[in-house]
């Protein structure tokens, strides 16, 4: 069977252009024009199967955004294969993406950006639908109607523009849309990230339900663990744009093995705070990725970096139990011990 | 930490309303609390539920079309509804601080940080020049920016946003006030930079013996950080009591909604219990529970009778016709 979305050492990154003022410098005597490049993605590779909820968590600035841009093909990848049901995808040109587009559908994080503020409901939802299928109108109307009430929107929310609508209606509004082209995969951004927890749980469970009723697969991003959780198979821990864990959930939560996802999983506050304090407490910020670390990307942070960490990067490697971890401590577990 | 009787800051019958062409929108609509020295008070509740109002209105920093109808807000036992700005403004920073949320456009860019913190102690202190400094020097190293000394000449856009909310925090700490109102203070953090500044917050209140009233969505950061919580619904608080009994008893089903409407790791469910529908619009609230609409347990009472603060247990109040028992589901 194969996958419905492998990503395979997908690297992408952008070219800052600040004035020519800023680039130029004198070397050797001479003037010398400097680029600036961040990596906003260093090599990442994952599967997700059919009606799989991967989850990619981690901080901002750790490129899990950045992921669901390039597979989405927002931006084009600098390198690496995006295979989208065994279609590789990376280096399609606009138009010859078109046809995948009905395979893959994105939910964004702000539900008031991500509308258009003069389009009425039935025209947003059905924007795709006209883009990808000969259907005649009356037949699209058939169907937005019968797309809203599956987002819990009735027929009469149809014909009103988005800004008569709150933050969880739009967002099912946008998963609407998202649904109208029966895709089989959906990249959701933070797609709770902008709504109060009451309405967060309303929306989650929506996109459990659709997912059962769909057989939908889900690349789900967010910086909130616990949500990741509730909605999550399998996750991936990204950090300065490398994937430095991924694991079945229920593994990764009971077991984390790489010294990021410990301090993520510790520095989550928790409604209940009964279980033991931090155990790894990180100081300092993340470096910038104009200028990653050489080596690990975390050993400026991480508590337990020898020399090895600075001089050789560590691969992600399957540990067993579908859980795989980039981090030299695998090797050298005596170092692990307080 | 409720060891004194007096209590610090004594709000009652708080309403703050704001006045706008499209009707009047009660933001704060009868609020009352006390808070003790030394307490650290959550003030939750979702988007529009006025907890940020009500810490704007303790330091008169309402400003047209909204204004203070009426209540009182004794501090120390003063009088600060409707004082004047004279007084307010000798209030505001050296008796009462304020933490912003957002700590990119709570610090002015074209000033060092050096200078703005300085201000600070100008203004509410007789220290001179060279023990001002050296009063910033050791605030920056406590919050735990290193060679503070270097730092005070940089500006705020050269620090991250987790060094700027430490700025933000040890500007508020310097002249020693004795409330800091927090609004949502790490709200625009990440999670590892977010215990990091709650640790520091939790710490330097606790040395200086300062109240802390922490204005949040986010129960979680409420368990770790606070005494007591007070719950907030469409401008009235529909419960308040120590922390670890509201959460793990919560009497309003309003409460119970929002404990269980966040996922729980350690007790995974396939269905979160969702609160059904939305917030109602603020401007014409129902009659009787601005709640019962979404709420499963309401009788015809509710429709008629605004439920009133109730004590429930041991500090524990709920403003509600149907209060849960313990462990009840809403």
């Amino acid at each position: 069977m194969t996958a419905m979305l492998e990503v395979q050492d997908l690297r992408q990154e952008f070219r800052l252009n600040p004035g020519l003022l800023d680039r130029i410098s004198m070397k050797g005597g001479r003037l010398h024009l400097q680029d600036r490049i961040v990596s906003a993605v260093s090599g990442v590779s994952f599967s997700i199967a059919k009606r799989e909820v991967l989850a990619l968590v981690g901080e901002s600035g750790c490129g899990k955004s950045t992921v669901a841009k390039a597979i989405a093909r927002i931006y084009r990848p600098t390198a690496g294969n995006i295979r989208l049901d065994g279609q590789d995808i990376a280096s399609l040109s606009q138009a010859e993406l078109l046809p995948y587009r009905s395979k893959m559908q994105m939910i964004f994080q702000d539900p008031f950006a991500s509308l258009d503020p003069r389009q009425k409901v039935r025209d947003i939802v059905a924007e795709p639908l006209r883009a990808q299928s000969g259907l005649a109108s009356g037949e699209v109307a058939e169907r937005v109607a019968a797309l809203l009430a599956k987002v819990g929107l009735n027929t009469e929310h149809a014909g009103r523009y988005p800004h008569q609508f709150s933050g969880g209606q739009r967002q099912r509004i946008g998963i609407a849309r998202a649904l109208s082209v029966n895709p089989g995969l959906i990249i959701a951004d933070e797609p709770v990230s902008a709504l109060d927890v009451s309405v967060q749980a309303q929306i989650l469970n929506l996109m459990m339900d659709l997912r059962d009723e769909f057989g939908l697969a889900y690349l789900f991003i967010s910086h909130d663990l616990s949500v990741v959780h509730h909605i999550a198979d399998r996750i991936g821990v990204m950090y300065l744009g490398f994937l430095v864990e991924t694991a079945p959930r229920d593994r990764l939560f009971a077991m984390p093995r790489h010294p990021y996802t410990r301090a993520l999983l510790s520095a989550a506050p928790s409604i209940n705070p009964t279980r033991s304090r931090p155990e790894i407490e990180l100081q300092g910020e993340v470096p910038s990725a104009l200028a990653l670390p050489s080596g690990c990307c975390f050993r400026t942070r991480c508590p337990y970096a020898w020399d090895r960490c600075a001089q050789e990067r560590p691969a992600l490697r399957d540990m067993g139990d579908g859980q795989s971890v980039a981090c030299h401590l695998t090797d050298e577990p005596q170092r692990d011990m307080p | 930490m409720t060891t004194e009787m007096q209590p610090l800051l004594r709000v009652r019958e708080l309403r703050t309303w704001f006045h706008t062409f499209s009707g009047i929108v009660k933001a704060v609509n009868g609020v009352s609390f006390d808070l003790a020295a030394g307490e650290v008070m959550g003030l939750v509740g979702e988007s529009g539920g006025g907890k940020s109002v009500v810490g704007y209105s303790l330091l008169g920093l309402i400003d047209p079309p909204g204004k203070i109808e009426s209540g009182s807000i004794l501090f120390d036992g003063e009088e600060l509804a409707n004082a004047p700005e004279r007084r307010l403004r000798e209030i505001r920073g050296r008796e009462i601080a304020m933490i912003f949320q957002d700590p990119m456009t709570s610090l002015n860019p074209v000033h060092t940080v050096g200078r703005q913190m300085d201000e600070m102690l100008r203004l509410h202190t007789e220290l001179d020049k060279k023990a001002r400094r050296q009063r910033c020097v050791e605030m920056l190293e406590s919050v735990g920016i290193a060679r503070a000394e270097e730092r005070l000449e940089s500006y705020p856009h050269q620090f991250s946003g987790g060094m700027r909310q430490r700025v933000v925090i040890a500007i508020a700490l310097l002249a020693k006030p004795r409330l800091i109102i927090a609004d949502e203070p790490t709200t625009a953090l990440d999670v590892t930079i977010q215990a990091q500044i709650l640790r520091l917050m939790r710490r330097e209140i606790r040395q200086q013996g300062a109240s802390l009233i922490l204005v949040t969505h986010d129960l979680a950061v409420v368990a770790e950080m606070v005494d007591k919580i007070t719950v907030l619904y469409c401008g009235r608080v529909v419960e308040t009591g120590p922390v670890r009994q509201v959460l793990e008893a919560p009497a309003h089903p309003y409460t119970r909604g929002l404990i269980d409407s966040i996922p729980d790791p350690a007790h995974r469910l396939p269905r979160l219990r969702q609160i059904p529908g939305t917030v109602p619009d603020i401007r014409a609230l129902p009659k009787g529970c601005a709640f019962r609409a979404r709420c499963s347990g309401a009788a015809a009472i509710c429709s008629e009778v605004e439920p009133s603060l109730v004590a429930r247990a041991e500090g524990q109040s709920a403003a509600c016709h149907f209060p849960l028992v313990s462990g009840e589901t809403a």
